[in-house]
């Protein structure tokens, strides 16, 4: 019983692996593909079925005619998202502060409303909300700018953050907060040297999904920017032309997944340290 | 001297109504009530956590209403074991006085006394995650003393702790405490002996209003109402209804015999208060065994009388089963009598 579960178990998990690991070899053999092995049918493994080229790597850093330029799009998605995640993750994280420990109404408006105000940011269709945004960075001149673009992407990744942090803030004793104003701290105090010390996990969550969501974004990247601030994702899909340059497509593409998937790496190893295991019982 | 004046709440779980007392520096008040009848709410608003609606709290004659929570002077353990899970044990005992403008080496050499004194010694530079409930309260009570705070404020503080634990810090806590002897120790507790045993004087808190305050053996002999008597009294004191018809005590339908002592004045209904150790096995009284429980080396017995339901405390284990026929015999001389409204009404005849 117990072997054969085994066997069962590592089968699926050997399954589902390759199911999850295929898209990127394949991207990865395709990067070191020529045209010509790129369109005479599906082949795998170089050396064998293909000659393997460098040339879809090293356009990516060449200069002039054939080269694609990598380096401008990468710092610009680099800079556009940490900038608005580490907005987004400030201001989130006391906003969702303020809504766990504090009641507020105005009218019929409560701490609920306010909450599913900043959730329902992200239930709009971004359609809906691309006029406004083209229109309001036009008017204060921000189009095609990485400073258009960090507020544009404030919106979009503070809701994500609030909702995150307000999640976590509720696990938290407030008996906690109490406490360390009781001991001698202000209630602002109280939050820096005692909450948001205890919110680790919290925030690396919620840091963790604003940077995947910012890096990931493509359709206001693509909306709010022409030639001078381009992204990541806006500078891949250009690459798509008459004749697409799949093993340059596909070393773009990699590359653009780096940053997240070491980012992932790390925070599963900080997370099975466990130091950020609930600290609370 | 805290004075509550009026004191009046809107908290929507247990609203305070119009509470009033005086409490003196160097005593230790404690507050015993069931869970729901506003103790925690009274420390919260003494704290400053709650808003009092109505009425006045003052310190030495000084308003406190206005007073932000952490100039009040108070330090709070609560019913759970709130410690700062980020800090070592010894940071977060230090954590107020570094907050009160102590050096770090001088907020450390405290903290390690403190430490000391709580038996936790040793245990220092560990996380409190990793200490055992007991030892995490511990800390708690480490950093509530430490403070040398005029108000010391204990919201059940051994609600949480296992029947040994909980024997074992009660029976420290007057020296624990001592270190805030000088201060006002307000000790709220649902358990009549914690009460009982740690308090210079004792309020007795029902559905947000306090029944009665003074010194814990007056309660205990001669309560308010009957509310008070069921309060104070672990098993609580059994309220059976009687009456007073010529001059002699009755219990369905029944005169008890004369010699208790008692002052029978007025004719008419009363509700009879039989304290748990007035019955005991053997006499001409029939009854039946609805439940018997051991508690420590005791036996409870709860009892189904002719004039009502009554619980008979035994010292020792003795067996008996559901429904089991027995005689028991009450000892009249502790009875308590309450009007018919609940107000005491027990006099006894003096012997001098």
């Amino acid at each position: 019983m117990g072997r054969t579960y085994h066997i069962i178990k590592y089968l699926c998990l050997l399954v589902w692996t390759a199911f999850v690991v295929f898209p990127f070899l394949w991207a990865l053999s395709t990067s070191f593909k020529d045209a010509n092995a790129v369109t005479s049918g599906a082949r795998y493994l170089p050396w064998v079925e293909f000659e393997p080229s460098v040339q879809g790597w090293t356009s990516l850093f060449a200069s002039g005619s054939q080269g694609i330029n990598i380096v401008t799009p990468f710092l610009n998605s680099a800079s556009v998202t940490l900038l608005a995640s580490i907005v987004s993750l400030g201001l989130g994280t006391l906003a969702a502060y303020g809504l766990s420990r504090y009641s507020y109404k105005v009218g019929f408006v409560k701490n609920s409303d306010i909450t599913f105000f900043f959730i329902s940011q992200r239930i709009m269709p971004p359609i809906v909300l691309a006029i406004p945004f083209f229109l309001m960075l036009k008017e204060i001149q921000a189009l095609d700018t990485i400073f258009g673009l960090v507020i544009v992407y404030v919106a979009l990744l503070l809701p994500i953050a609030v909702w995150v942090m307000t999640d976590f803030f509720a696990s938290i004793p407030k008996e906690l907060d109490e406490m360390a104003m009781i001991d001698g701290c202000t209630p602002i105090g109280a939050f820096f040297r005692v909450v948001l010390p205890n919110s680790t996990a919290g925030l690396v969550v919620a840091g963790m999904f604003c940077l995947i969501f910012g890096w990931n974004d493509f359709f206001f990247a693509f909306i709010l920017t022409f030639t001078e601030t381009q992204l990541l994702p806006v500078a891949i899909v250009s690459l798509n032309s008459s004749v697409t340059p799949w093993w340059s497509l596909s070393a773009f593409a990699l590359i653009s997944v780096t940053p997240l998937a070491l980012i992932a790496i790390v925070v599963e190893r900080f997370m099975s340290r466990g130091s950020l295991a609930g600290a609370f019982r | 001297m805290l004075s509550l004046k009026n004191i009046s709440t809107t908290h929507r779980k247990r609203p305070l109504c119009n509470l009033s007392a005086e409490l003196e520096s160097g005593k230790i008040y404690t507050i015993l009530g069931r869970t729901g009848a506003g103790k925690t709410e009274l420390l919260r608003i003494v704290m400053g956590l709650d808003d009092i609606a109505d009425g006045h709290l003052e310190l030495d004659g000084q308003n406190l209403a206005d007073r932000p929570v952490r100039l009040r002077q108070m330090s709070m353990v609560y019913q759970q074991f709130i410690n700062y899970p980020h800090l070592t044990v010894v940071q977060n005992v230090a954590f107020p006085l570094r907050r009160q403008g102590f050096s770090r080496a001088d907020a450390h050499d405290r903290a390690m006394a403190a430490l000391a004194l709580v038996g936790l010694a040793g245990f220092e530079h560990r996380m409190p995650p990793e200490l055992s409930g007991g030892q995490q309260q511990r800390v708690a009570i480490a950093r509530a003393i430490v403070k040398k705070a005029r108000i010391l404020l204990m919201d059940e503080p051994l609600a949480n702790l296992d029947y040994k634990l909980r024997e074992k810090l009660r029976e420290e806590f007057p020296r624990l405490l001592a270190e805030n002897a000088d201060g006002i120790i307000l000790y709220s507790t649902t358990e009549p002996a914690e009460a009982m045993q740690l308090g210079h004087e004792m309020i007795v808190m029902h559905e947000g209003c306090i029944l009665a305050m003074g010194a814990p053996a007056d309660i205990f002999e001669n309560p308010a109402t009957v509310e008070v008597a069921k309060l104070v009294s672990d098993p609580p004191v059994s309220i059976c209804h009687g009456e007073i018809a010529n001059g002699q005590l009755m219990l369905a339908g029944t005169a008890l015999p004369e010699g208790a002592g008692l002052v029978l004045k007025g004719d008419g209904p009363i509700q009879v208060g039989i304290r748990p150790d007035a019955l005991s096995i053997g006499g001409d009284m029939p009854a039946k065994v609805v439940l018997a429980e051991f508690s420590g080396s005791d036996t409870i017995v709860h009892l189904s009388l002719e004039f009502g339901a009554a619980v008979m405390l035994l010292e020792g284990i003795h067996e008996f089963k559901t429904d089991q026929s027995i005689q028991v015999s009450l000892d009249t001389s502790t009875l308590l009598l309450f009007s018919a409204e609940g107000k005491n009404i027990t006099e006894r005849r003096s012997n001098g």
